[in-house]
């Protein structure tokens, strides 16, 4: 297998039903090893997307390449190295988990004696090892899902599609996939693509985000690249501070960076367009004050919530 | 491919449909077991395993009828929710994820319910003979043995079809039972209704019958109805294997040129009655195959979205 090249290229990537352009000329490009976020509210052409990166349904327009392969054209290639775990995704309620996994073990050629070990180890990965024997019909939601990243990752793929898998789990259920999704990628190597209109919650695992909004890749780099192309990016910190003076707070308006700093009582607030949390810690030190608490949020990933996300709600 | 071939095969003779399919050999054995064998055999007829297929002595209905109404039950209850199915259960993305073709998705599908079809339609023919052996004391013949074959390979065909029909369904409608429902419909609509009208056509072309003529148009015109109905097509074709003297007079026409040539009265060789139903079968399959492109061509190109 070659390791040159990327793992997803598209190229003004189009889909449109009718009149309704659902994908309207992404492009995008992960790299091997890479955690991709593709983010964006619901029904903004993030699935759609996906079909057609697995070839299960056509561009009308533009070109995509999986592992240099056309999905369309070459489907089989494509699905032999990726792994997909569509949105919801359903087992065979009658057999159980460790049947559905030997089935797609043979469905992917795996020879009996290399699958079952294989099978019991990500049974144990994903915490089902007990629930192994049992009809998945009897599994949870929370089960079905991780079934479903141990049936993903039977095949040893290079890339890994999931589509909003965190949908329906409960926030340890989160914590846990975003940790397996970590490992997959830092002890691995495999490449993550992963949707979700659950922007604050998946960003912190993402090399690189996308952001989808009505078909469109409106924004797309490292978390800290997005900050620099926002306008209203910045930091607003919040401090708590015991015994804090008028000089403390000249003091922490001239710090650089810092737009403008208000206090009322022991609350400060800090807008700035740098991390200035260590700066003014020392401020506060000089001044003969006790520093409470401290904390910094990003301004622009609420920003970018906001325009993006919430106005779909709206 | 092979791997959902065995799967679906183990569905099928799963828990899941076995009590239809059993309840089908398990009727063989009823009616090997009642039908009144004394009165067939004082009736001096020759072929004695063909007649115990349409005989209505000592049973309700003749095997052959029953197969005839019931039998697209069975096809149909093999494939109305093949693809509809994997799509609500959420396994056709997951399947399709895998690498495997599209078509053998398909294909394995059909594959696994038609030999199912022909197990279950052999088992109940062997059971009924078995009976019939074993309370006669008789062996059937070679000639008896040869049709017999035909009529297994036309019955499985036969509920080919309603398996393509109701596989064709659960590709076009993505809810199962309005799938069952369309397929039940067609069933009644091709089963019986285009029976019922070739009647009614035939009167109304040919209102009087006059002359030997008119009898022939008017019986020709529904013969002509029964061949585009499967279930016309199956019980002719049926009558042909299993009535050696009279299935072979296809309408009055050759009824009438038999009669004259003094042919009627002596049985047609085996050889002769297949090539006679050699057309129903290729109608038959060819109806499926209609059936099967139009439901691949739709498959082949649809969008799976989980």
């Amino acid at each position: 297998m070659s390791t040159a090249g990327p793992l997803i290229e598209a190229q003004g990537l189009t889909k449109r039903y009718g009149a309704f352009t659902a994908v309207d000329g992404i492009d995008l490009t992960i790299g091997e090893g890479e955690v991709f976020g593709f983010l964006g509210p619901n029904g903004s052409g993030k699935s759609t997307s996906i079909l057609m990166m697995l070839g299960l349904t056509e561009p009308t327009d533009g070109t995509v390449r999986v592992c240099g392969h056309d999905p369309s054209r070459n489907p089989l290639a494509v699905k032999r190295q990726v792994g997909y775990l569509p949105e919801s995704v359903g087992f065979y309620g009658d057999m159980t988990g460790a049947q559905n996994l030997r089935f797609t073990a043979e469905l992917n050629g795996i020879p009996r004696r290399d699958a079952e070990p294989r099978i019991a180890e990500l049974l144990d990965t994903v915490e089902l090892e007990d629930a192994a024997n049992q009809p998945v019909g009897q599994y949870s939601r929370g089960m079905r899902q991780r079934l479903g990243l141990a049936d993903v990752l039977l095949k040893q793929p290079r890339l890994v599609i999931l589509d909003d898998p965190t949908l329906g789990l409960d926030p340890a259920g989160i914590v846990w996939l975003l940790g397996i999704i970590e490992e997959l990628s830092a002890r691995q190597g495999i490449a993550v693509f992963l949707s979700s209109h659950q922007l604050q919650e998946v960003q912190r695992v993402c090399h690189r985000v996308g952001i989808m909004s009505h078909g469109k890749l409106v924004l797309e780099g490292t978390v800290a690249a997005l900050t620099a192309q926002t306008d209203a990016g910045g930091f607003r910190i919040t401090l708590k501070v015991e015994g804090a003076n008028a000089a403390l707070d000249t003091a922490l308006a001239a710090l650089p960076s810092v737009r403008e700093a208000t206090r009322s009582g022991i609350d400060v607030v800090i807008e700035s367009d740098e991390d200035v949390r260590a700066a003014a810690a020392a401020a506060v030190h000089e001044h003969g004050s006790r520093l409470l608490e401290m904390r910094a949020n990003d301004r622009t990933l609420e920003d970018i919530y906001l325009r993006y996300f919430q106005e779909a709600v709206a | 491919m092979t791997a959902l071939f065995f799967k679906e095969l183990s569905d099928h003779f799963g828990r899941r449909r076995f009590a239809l399919l059993l309840g089908l050999v398990a009727l063989g054995l009823v009616w090997g077991a009642f039908v009144d064998l004394g009165q067939l055999a004082s009736s001096g007829r020759q072929f004695f395993f063909l007649d115990v297929f349409r005989t209505t002595a000592g049973v309700p209905i003749s095997l052959l009828s029953f197969l005839s109404f019931f039998g697209p039950v069975i096809g149909i209850a093999l494939g109305f929710d093949a693809i509809n199915g994997e799509r609500t259960q959420g396994t056709l993305a997951r399947l399709l994820a895998q690498p495997l073709h599209r078509d053998s998705v398909y294909n394995a599908k059909f594959l696994a319910a038609i030999l199912t079809l022909a197990l279950v339609v052999a088992s109940m023919m062997i059971v009924v003979i078995g009976l019939t052996m074993f309370r006669m004391g008789i062996a059937p013949t070679g000639e008896e043995v040869i049709r017999l074959v035909g009529l297994g390979l036309v019955t499985t065909a036969y509920l080919a079809f309603w398996l393509a029909l109701a596989i064709t369904a659960s590709v076009l409608f993505r809810n199962t039972v309005t799938s069952a429902l369309a397929s039940i419909g067609l069933w009644f609509a091709l089963g019986f209704l285009i029976t019922l009208l070739g009647g009614v056509l035939a009167d109304r072309v040919v209102p009087d019958i006059e002359t030997a003529d008119d009898a022939v148009r008017h019986v020709n015109i529904e013969s002509w109805a029964n061949r585009v109905s499967p279930s016309g097509l199956y019980s002719e074709a049926t009558s042909i294997l299993l009535d050696p003297i009279g299935g072979r007079a296809l309408n009055l026409f050759t009824i009438e040129q038999g009669r004259l040539e003094g042919l009627l009265s002596t049985p047609v060789s085996a050889a002769q009655s297949l090539q006679l139903v050699w057309p129903h079968i290729v109608v038959l399959v060819g109806m499926i195959a209609i059936l099967l492109a139009a439901s691949y061509v739709r498959f082949m190109r649809e969008e799976i979205r989980a």
